[in-house]
């Protein structure tokens, strides 16, 4: 299992139409071989569509796709040397586990004694050595997910590809399931190439996150890169919720820049911005609470909900309503309360798109 | 790039052995009997294409040869970018020569002046095609898909695209070519000039249009007198139907699970035994007839013989399609809409009438459309019934084989039929489309049923018992009639009849079969037999395609074969008979043809079952296999097939039943050698031996419940281990209901 075969994969301008419809504009895209990548992105923004023209069961109306520097853009599927977990993890119902695992390998054409040889070492990969008779409605949710990953895994594929593995999970299994994935891929070094709707799994697991909206690539780096720096608003707000407001940049400082928000003014990282008006992403919370004499930008507590470890507040203020996660749940602030608002040094970005 | 290469050599290995190693003409004495090789290759009659092209001057076969070579060189010459291209250009040209050819040369030398005039005359003509041509055919279709695959068309998926390449080809030449020709058939002469003479004297027949039923003292015209039956047929159906579901699901019937029985009655019914039953029963010497006459000593009426005759076979015929029709509408209906009307204070008749009515009307509308086309269609009953009131379907029927034959006649009465089923056809598909109040939702729906008001209990327990009782005397004298010497006459028991046809005796320590009908009875066993399996295999490979791929034109593929349905037994009869009689392709009066008719006929069947099934199985199971490196064929093979078991079985227990019970087109195709025992049986009846052909028909019967009974068996056997193996697998059930209501006879 060790000598899995890393590919690299490129996209070159490729397009997708289903008749009038667009759903990919002109995506261009390298992946770089042992990397995990996730296609985040709201329903319906192309990022299954993309993974299904990489697997080859959709074709891209125009350009290439490479992989392992291979042109595979007009292949079928069952001849790319990728493999795929489903959504639903699309077991065969009526073949056991083993059956199932085995399944790709004697399409290969391998042998049947090999071919379960490898699958049998195959679920032991995945810890469920010995679960080869059963059927697959006769495991449990996160048993038929590993079943899934190991009947993609024994083919060896240059590039896995995860469609929403975790999806069907429910969410203790899932944080467990993709710290599983993510070592699996360390481990075995392949390259594996994941789509979510979910920004905290993506974030968990990849090495690079590609946000893609309405078909295009939103943008695209490490997770840190996209969390800190987000291009857009919506990467902002969706990466992790944000507060967008206008501001004025009055000032830049070498790498530096100074924001005004109302009466605050405040250092951000510069990010190329110039003078003249901006906008500024504000993380939940980067905002700091005090007494309303303490000057700065003043503001009205709307709305206050106690959450346990922490107090979320809507706070009315001059550049907008803000949506404030305060951890100091000793201090509860009553709605009406005034309070003046600063800002903390990590977790705001000036945006400039 | 190894599949691409590995698929042409085996299309040009296919295309070779076509050219040269088989009879490129039809063998008169059939290519099943394997007499040709003693004569290959040089038999003037046995030799393949090369010799015929070389020895024989049949110069034009060297196209064939040309373009086979073409592709052979593209095959190993072409550069990658345009051998693709290349390919679909080769196929498509030699399927259109193929073709071509076909029609432009026939027996006699070129079929249109055209040809002579650019080639000078012809030495010899041709004969029909036999399998080297059918095999080079394929060969230039499947070079024609590897093209398609190659150029990446359906995801150079090359075992999809010559699917639906081989489907398209299949339809054509065995539904479209067929009606094509009927149409052309009809402005023709015997020797196959244009003479429309014939058409307009047969389309202008005032035994066909006239209207003195209405206007004058005379007798109408065959069409309106089919039109008229058949608005009748369906009132009545439905009426029956729909007190038959109701009494099924809204009463404290004791008996409901005897009366979803009848709904497998049609099924295993041969269409004219009805028919002969009523004979049996109120014929000049039936029981009933001669009991009231004795009685009364009233003169016995021919009554029976014409209209109402038929009519009242039919309504006993079609009353339980349309019962299984609308006990799946009747269950439909909401419970809460009913009971929402109730909390507004309706009383149950307003309810039933304001609201489960209304809701109803699709359902009732289709339930009358199948019985209209089911009547339209009707060929037993009449023919056992007509006397000399006879309608479309039988009149087509003696326009061929009675005394005058007129192939124009009967292919004109043939377009009358089509235009009035495809009407309604048609029509169906109009008013069922946006209009279906699809009650049954995916959310839970509790709430029970409103019981019936008290009237309207009584009024459809009042039709329907008695309707009961009548449909088992009916079907007890199918099973008793075989027993009874002569009806009216002598009605001692005997089993004379069941000796006559069923007889057999052990001589030199081998089986005699000397029976009159086990002639025709191994003959039906063994083409519905041959025909079952393949009848399935297509249905469903068409399911398939049309589920899980998307291909241009599919919405009109689907459309096509559904409307297939609805062309009646009779006009595809005579139209095969005008289409394959001749080169290209000659099959009358062979197995072949009849095969292929229960194929054609029966796979809209396998289709709609199918394609129910599949949509309930995940697409990505599909995918799953793909992506696991099998190809389409094994997709379909290890994972498609197993999760579709069900809906195979009952696509080959519908399809061997109908091939055994069904009349209106097999009347026309039969010959001496193959004969159906739906065919003999008509023919007994003919002779007025009643009591043979209903022991026969009553054999029929119990033969295939003892099928029916032995598959419901096995799938429900299967279906049992399937659910304690797996917890909620898509259970697909053995007949769906959709099936039947499709059934046309």
């Amino acid at each position: 299992m060790n000598g899995l075969k890393t590919g690299s994969v490129v996209f070159e301008h490729v397009r997708k139409t289903f008749g009038t419809f667009t759903a990919i504009h002109d995506l261009s895209l390298t992946i770089e071989p042992g990397t995990l990548v996730t296609l985040l992105g709201p329903s319906g923004c192309g990022k299954t569509t993309t993974l299904r023209m990489l697997a080859g069961l959709e074709h891209p109306t125009d350009g290439r796709i490479l992989i392992g520097g291979k042109d595979v853009t007009m292949l079928p599927a069952n001849e790319r040397d990728v493999s795929m977990v489903f959504q639903s993890y699309a077991l065969f119902p009526h073949m056991t586990v083993i059956e199932n695992v085995a399944y790709g390998l004697e399409s290969s054409g391998l042998r049947k004694t090999e071919a379960r040889e490898k699958a049998e070492a195959g679920l032991a990969l995945v810890g469920l050595a010995g679960f080869g008779a059963r059927l697959p409605a006769e495991l449990s949710g996160g048993q038929q997910q590993r079943v899934a990953v190991a009947r993609a895994l024994v083919l060896e594929p240059q590039v896995l590809l995860l469609d929403e593995p975790l999806s069907n999970l429910d969410a203790r299994l899932r944080r467990r399931v993709r710290t599983e994935i993510r070592e699996l891929q360390q481990r075995l070094g392949f390259t594996a190439v994941y789509v979510t709707h979910d920004q905290e799994e993506a974030l968990a697991v990849s090495d690079r996150i590609v946000v893609m909206v309405e078909g295009r690539i939103a943008q695209e780096g490490p997770p840190r890169a996209l969390y800190e720096s987000p291009a857009s608003s919506f990467i902002a707000d969706f990466m992790g919720e944000a507060n967008v407001v206008p501001c004025e940049v009055v000032g830049v400082e070498g790498a530096e820049a100074v924001v005004r928000l109302g009466a605050l003014e405040h250092r951000v990282p510069g990010r190329a911005a110039r003078p003249g008006p901006a906008k500024l992403a504000i993380r939940p919370n980067a905002i700091r609470l005090a007494p309303a004499d303490d000057g700065g930008l003043k503001g009205l507590v709307r709305h206050a909900a106690y959450l346990g470890d922490h107090v979320e507040y809507e706070v009315e203020t001059e550049v907008g309503t803000l949506y404030v996660v305060d951890p100091d749940v000793e201090r509860s602030l009553a709605a009406t309360t005034p309070v003046a608002i600063g800002l903390h040094n990590r977790g705001v970005a000036i945006i400039t798109a | 790039m190894e599949h691409r290469d590995r698929r042409v050599d085996m299309a040009l290995g296919l295309g070779l052995a076509g050219f040269v190693l088989l009879p490129w003409y039809r063998i008169d004495e059939g290519f099943y009997a394997f007499r040709w090789p003693a004569q290959f290759p040089f038999g003037a009659e046995e030799a393949p294409a090369l010799v015929q092209m070389a020895a024989q001057g049949r110069w034009w076969l060297a196209v064939v040869a040309a373009l086979l070579l073409a592709a052979a060189a593209v095959r190993f010459a072409a550069p990658a970018v345009s051998r693709g291209r290349l390919l679909v250009a080769l196929g498509a040209a030699g399927m259109a020569f193929l073709v071509l050819q076909g029609f432009a040369i026939t027996f006699g030398g070129w079929s249109w002046d055209i040809g002579e005039a650019l080639f000078g005359p012809l030495a010899t003509g041709q004969p029909a095609m036999g399998a080297g041509a059918v095999l080079v055919g394929l060969t230039f279709l499947f070079l024609f898909s590897a093209g398609l695959a190659e150029q990446g068309v359906m995801k150079g998926d090359f075992f999809v695209i010559a699917a639906i390449a081989l489907l398209v080809a299949l339809v054509a030449v065995f539904v479209f070519y067929p009606v094509l020709s009927m149409f052309v058939g009809s402005v023709q002469d015997f020797d196959g000039s244009f003479e429309p003479s014939g058409f307009m004297r047969n389309i202008r027949d005032p035994a066909i249009w006239s209207l003195d039923c209405v206007i004058g003292g005379g007798r109408c015209g065959v069409a309106w007198r089919t039109l008229w039956l058949a608005l009748m047929t369906a009132t009545g159906s439905t009426v029956l139907g729909l007190a038959f579901a109701l009494v099924a699901t809204r009463t404290r019937f004791p008996f409901k699970k005897g009366l979803r029985l009848l709904t497998v009655l049609p099924i295993i019914t041969p269409p004219f035994v009805i028919g002969l039953a009523l004979i049996l029963l109120f014929g000049r010497a039936g029981v009933v007839t001669t009991f009231l006459s004795d009685l009364f000593g009233v003169e016995p009426g021919r009554w029976l013989y014409g209209l109402t005759g038929i009519w009242i076979a039919q309504m006993l015929s079609f009353t339980p399609i349309s019962f299984l029709v609308l006990i799946g509408v009747v269950e439909g209906v909401s419970p809460s809409m009913e009971e929402a009307s109730q909390t507004l204070r309706a009383d149950r008749w307003r309810t039933f009438w304001h609201v489960s009515l209304p809701l109803m009307k699709p359902g009732l509308a289709n339930a009358f459309l199948i019985g209209f086309i089911e009547s339209m269609a009707d060929f037993g009953n009449p023919l056992v019934l007509g006397g000399s009131h006879g309608v479309l379907s039988t009149e087509i029927f003696f326009a061929v084989v009675g005394a005058q034959t007129d192939p124009s006649r009967a292919a004109v009465l043939a377009i009358v039929l089509l235009c009035f089923t495809l009407s309604a056809f048609l029509a169906q598909r109009l008013w069922l489309t946006g209009r279906n109040f699809a009650t049954v939702t995916g959310k839970g729906d509790g709430g029970v049923h409103p019981a019936l008001p008290r009237p309207l209990a009584i009024g459809v327990n009042a039709l329907v018992i008695p309707w009961t009782a009548f449909t088992l005397v009916v079907y007890g004298m199918i099973l008793v009639g075989g027993f009874v010497n002569t009806w009216g006459l002598d009605n001692s028991l005997t089993f004379a009849h069941f000796e006559r046809a069923f007889s057999f005796a052990f001589r030199d320590g081998s089986i005699a079969w000397t029976g009159v009908a086990w002639d025709s009875f191994w003959t039906t066993m063994m083409i519905a037999l041959v025909a079952a399996p393949l009848t399935a295999a297509v249905g469903l490979l068409t399911a398939y395609l049309i589920v899980r791929q998307r291909f241009v034109g599919r919405n009109v593929f689907e459309f096509a074969l559904m409307m297939s349905f609805a062309i009646p037994g009779t006009v595809i009869g005579i139209s095969y008979i005008m289409a394959f009689n001749l080169p290209p392709l000659e099959m009358t009066g062979t197995a072949l043809i009849l095969i292929a008719c229960f194929v054609f006929r029966n796979m809209p069947v396998g289709v709609r079952g199918g394609v129910a099934a599949m949509t309930q199985i995940d697409a990505s199971l599909d995918e799953a296999s793909l992506t696991l490196r099998a190809s389409s064929w094994r997709t379909i093979r290890h994972v498609v097939l197993p999760l579709l078991r069900p809906a195979i079985v009952a696509a080959l227990v519908y399809s061997f039943v109908r091939a055994i019970t069904s009349i209106s087109a097999v009347v026309f195709l039969v010959s001496a050698k193959y004969n159906m025992a739906t065919a003999y049986i008509v023919g007994l009846v003919e002779n007025g031996e009643y009591g043979v052909a209903i022991a026969y028909s009553s054999m029929l019967i119990v033969v295939m419940l003892v099928v029916i009974a032995g598959f419901q068996l096995a799938v429900g056997e299967r279906r049992l281990r399937r659910e304690t193996r797996i917890a909620a697998p898509a259970a697909v059930r053995p007949l769906p209901a959709e099936t039947i209501k499709e059934k046309i006879a």
